[in-house]
């Protein structure tokens, strides 16, 4: 949502009041890891711009800063501007995510490791 | 909690291999075949790249701390171009400018991305969980005494502390004050004084 009355957007958020900087923290997971390299690998081959990744997690809103973690965030903006870019149509990402969730029930069996 | 999500050494399990597939993880992995088929990466790439990202940890930036308390020529070079100085110890820093900002006893820094995520991972690896969170974004800005305390770091009032707003293109690495009583010591043990948070400006070097 944006902030109508100071004309920000809602990923605008430097001064704002919010709670305690929380002090969890994980390691990264594989798939994580892959994530980041794709956007890596992709944006140094000139597919896209570190300024399209940011575009559309901007666009994708509050919501999805509030709900999903910060590499599916990613992993749906990598996705997105590689079926922008030409790179990957949409109906063979959708086909390719239906092959691999047939595969088996957790991660390790979908990727084949 | 029962015991049973963890491994006989009593760490959890690895949460990316044995927990149940989820959307977005289904689309890494069909977006990472499609790139490989379409000859746009290769599986050894994508290995090389995630080996490359976890090679670069805080020690990264700890021997150029290290160097520059140590080393007065090469301090006077990172202040000027920090991009250079450390592409002349042999880290890879991209295309982005990264500036280099010193604590004195008169002035703290800190670094911070209120619009997302850019960090200088090039030197510190990829940022921690809380760098990125909206409260950390939202206040440092604003409060950074009331978030720096959250760190456990109490800094005299008569400091001035300095807030650096990082952009995609432009990153910055604090350089902490060389803690007293460690005139004796050299680079190597010096750098083992330098955590990652007194890179960001939210913690400070440890005592010798």
């Amino acid at each position: 949502m944006d902030k109508v009355e100071t004309g920000r957007r809602w990923h605008d958020m430097g001064g704002d009041a919010a709670g305690p900087v929380p002090d969890a923290q994980h390691d990264f997971a594989l798939w994580e890891k892959r994530v980041d390299a794709l956007m890596v690998l992709c944006s140094g081959k000139g597919h896209f711009t570190v300024d399209g990744l940011r575009r559309v997690l901007e666009d994708m809103g509050e919501e999805a800063f509030e709900t999903m973690t910060y590499y599916e965030r990613w992993i749906a903006s990598v996705s997105q501007n590689l079926v922008e870019a030409g790179v990957i149509t949409q109906s063979e990402l959708a086909t390719r995510m239906e092959e691999v969730a047939a595969r088996g029930p957790t991660y390790g069996e979908a990727s084949g490791g | 909690m029962p015991h049973d999500h963890l491994s006989p050494s009593g760490h959890p399990y690895r949460p990316d291999q044995d927990h149940p597939l989820t959307y977005w993880q289904q689309m890494e992995i069909a977006l990472r075949e499609l790139l490989i088929e379409k000859g746009v990466t290769t599986a050894a790439e994508i290995q090389s790249q995630i080996e490359a990202m976890d090679a670069r940890t805080p020690a990264n930036g700890a021997a150029v701390v290290a160097r520059a308390w140590t080393d007065p020529s090469f301090r006077e070079a990172l202040m000027a171009d920090a991009s250079e100085a450390t592409r002349g110890m042999g880290f890879d820093i991209g295309p982005m400018r990264l500036i280099a900002v010193e604590n004195t006893a008169e002035v703290h820094n800190m670094i911070v991305c209120t619009l997302c995520s850019c960090y200088p991972r090039n030197l510190l690896g990829l940022p921690p969980d809380w760098y990125k969170s909206r409260a950390y974004r939202s206040r440092t800005v604003r409060e950074p005494r009331k978030v720096l305390a959250e760190f456990g770091v109490e800094l005299p009032p008569g400091t001035t502390v300095r807030v650096h707003d990082s952009t995609a293109d432009m990153r910055y690495i604090v350089i902490p004050a060389r803690p007293a009583g460690t005139e004796g010591l050299d680079a190597a043990a010096l750098a083992a004084l330098v955590t990652r948070d007194s890179m960001i400006g939210t913690g400070l070097p440890r005592q010798p």
